[in-house]
């Protein structure tokens, strides 16, 4: 890890953060005439978890798809294990270790649960096509640790009872968590969670709290979700980012953001006159 | 046993084995469409640039003769090779592989995220093209091809059967060769997609472009695999009807005999275009032979339409398909 940044500290709960490990540089992106970030800087350390909040139509989701390369940003550079990402493809910047769930879920609908997480074990799966073909024993062997992997994340996400079931039959909740598990699997640097709680019912919404506090907690899995539910992410996250209107209007503790007056009114919706 | 009877098992079994034929070019469609969604309207032209690629490369023919005789004033014809088959079929599939990269280069990258008709239009026009690229490149004459498959009657299965029913079948041997090629690159086509990375990739792709990404997929890579492997599929078909029956522009339409295959199997099923290919043989053969003397002959033409239309009413995601799921 280049230590270009200040060294970490240690949250309440006794859980160690690291040195920064994403940086977001003065990112700026336009569709067209609009635009959708302004101007945004941010860091994202090891280990954390680190929400994006704000109302609807803030620009989280954005954030979210320029970390994971599916917008490419017209200004504003991306550091990532301290050095500068150049730009990238969705399918590399997963290859780079960094995994991703959607607001609106894309999972293999045709394919079982299992295979559906089997498939975030791909840039696991060394063994060429040819090795494979003649020399099947070390691709068996390969199959077999990746089986495992997998394994224990469905264990862990508690899902064995539909690890057969097509995911197309599943509820809204279960795919939610279907597509967690295929992101956990990927055992990313960082997992980047678009709205993991939206459209869910109370139990459910604590079911992947639960969910996403363990992860952090058991694999050291550094986490950055998105959430337009403030009560949810205040307790979730070490750190949150406040966008409006494609701006960042705060940055800090749950505390400190909470107690911030531009935060409150962008709630709110205090009139500014 | 009834003469007739034994007529009927020898109508039976030579189906079969026209069968296996329709299936193979019913294989490439599966292969596209279980990728990327994509009824490729070409496939059956595919089987026919393969072939006679093959034939050219074989007879050391140089590509565009005509046209490079035409606008330099020269005459060359053929750089003086014969080609032994087995480089040949190598030669012309790393052609085809060739062919796959430039038509996603040029073609379907392009058009990623188009409603399913645009894509299908583009393989139609792409058929086109290449038949025309195809005349262009080695020349629109009927062409033989020999790649050393043997041919004639099964003398073994005519006096085996001969000692049985007091009446020796008549096999094709092509046919019998035919069949065991089309049952090695099911086996080892279904082993791909099942079980190594690379088709469970493709599968993942077949699924969602989105999600596909996001789990570190490059849709690039596997669609021309994909095309890769439909035009090696399309090698294998070409090879097949090449030898039958020569290699010339009727082999285009047999891809229209894999529609009512597909329909039949479902267009996402490996097993299904094979099971799918084998109904059709065996039914429009068994058909002909017991209406189509009543009804003036000809029924092969159609019979295998009317079948599909009717499993179109009963079962519309075919034999095999995976059936549509759909929450409300």
């Amino acid at each position: 890890m280049n230590d270009m940044s200040s060294e970490g500290y240690v949250t309440e709960d006794g859980r160690k953060i690291g040195g920064t490990l994403m940086e977001m540089k003065n990112i700026t992106l336009r569709f067209g005439g609009v635009k959708a970030i302004t101007d945004i800087s941010f860091d994202i350390r090891e280990g954390e978890i680190r929400a994006i909040i704000g109302p609807n139509g803030a620009g989280k989701s954005s954030m979210l798809n320029v970390i994971s390369g599916f917008y490419v940003p017209q200004e504003g550079e991306v550091w990532y294990k301290g050095a500068r990402r150049p730009q990238m493809r969705p399918y590399e910047v997963a290859q780079q270790g960094i995994a991703r769930t959607f607001q609106n879920i894309a999972l293999f609908e045709g394919m079982t649960v299992l295979d559906n997480v089997m498939t975030g074990r791909l840039n696991h799966m060394k063994t060429g096509l040819l090795s494979q073909a003649i020399w099947k024993g070390k691709a068996e062997a390969e199959e077999v640790a990746n089986r495992e992997k997998v394994e224990k994340v469905i264990d862990f996400l508690e899902i064995q009872a539909i690890r057969k079931t097509p995911v197309g039959r599943l509820p809204y909740g279960l795919k939610k968590r279907v597509e967690l598990a295929r992101a956990l699997a990927a055992e990313p640097s960082i997992l980047l969670l678009d709205e993991p709680m939206a459209g869910m019912n109370v139990e459910e919404k604590e079911d992947m709290s639960r969910f996403i506090l363990d992860v952090n907690d058991e694999f050291g899995t550094t986490i950055c979700l998105i959430e337009h539910d403030m009560g949810v992410v205040m307790d979730l996250s070490d750190r949150v980012v406040v966008m409006d209107y494609g701006k960042k209007i705060g940055d800090g503790t749950p505390d400190e953001v909470r107690s911030n007056q531009a935060v409150i009114d962008a709630y709110l919706g205090v009139s500014h006159d | 046993m009834s003469e007739q009877l034994v007529y009927a098992m020898e109508v039976f079994l030579n189906g079969l084995m026209a069968g296996v034929l329709y299936a193979l070019v019913a294989l490439g469609f599966v292969l596209i469409y279980k990728a990327s969604g994509i009824f490729n309207y070409a496939q059956g032209v595919m089987a026919l640039f393969a072939a006679a690629t093959l034939v050219g490369i074989m007879k050391g023919q140089v590509p565009f003769s005509h046209l490079i005789n035409a606008v330099f004033d020269t005459d060359i014809h053929h750089f003086g090779w014969h080609l032994p088959a087995l480089a040949g079929i190598l030669l012309a599939a790393a052609f085809m592989v060739l062919l796959a990269w430039m038509v996603q280069k040029f073609v379907f990258r392009h058009l990623v995220g188009q409603e399913p008709i645009i894509l299908f239009m583009a393989t139609i026009g792409l058929a086109y093209f290449l038949e025309g690229f195809s005349d262009l490149m080695w020349g629109s004459e009927i062409k033989k091809l020999d790649v050393g498959l043997p041919q004639g009657m099964n003398t073994w299965i005519d006096e085996a059967t001969f000692k049985i029913f007091d009446y020796g079948f008549f096999i094709d041997n092509l046919d019998i060769v035919a069949t065991i090629i089309a049952a090695i690159l099911v086996f080892a086509l279904v082993l791909f997609s099942q079980y190594t990375k690379e088709g469970r990739a493709m599968r993942a792709v077949a699924d969602d472009h989105q999600a596909a990404l996001s789990v570190g997929i490059n849709l690039n890579f596997v669609w021309v695999m994909v095309w890769s492997l439909a035009g090696f599929v399309a090698l294998v078909a070409g090879i097949m009807w090449g030898t039958k029956s020569g290699v010339q522009f009727s082999l285009s339409l047999i891809a229209l005999k894999a529609l009512p295959v597909l329909m039949l199997g479902g267009f996402t099923s490996i097993p299904g275009a094979i099971v799918g290919g084998l109904i059709i043989g065996v039914g429009e053969k068994l058909f002909e032979f017991a209406i189509g003397p009543m009804v003036g002959g000809a029924t092969e033409n159609w019979f295998a339409y009317v079948l599909a239309l009717i499993f179109l009413v009963f079962r519309p995601q075919g034999l095999f398909g995976e059936k549509i799921i759909e929450r409300v």
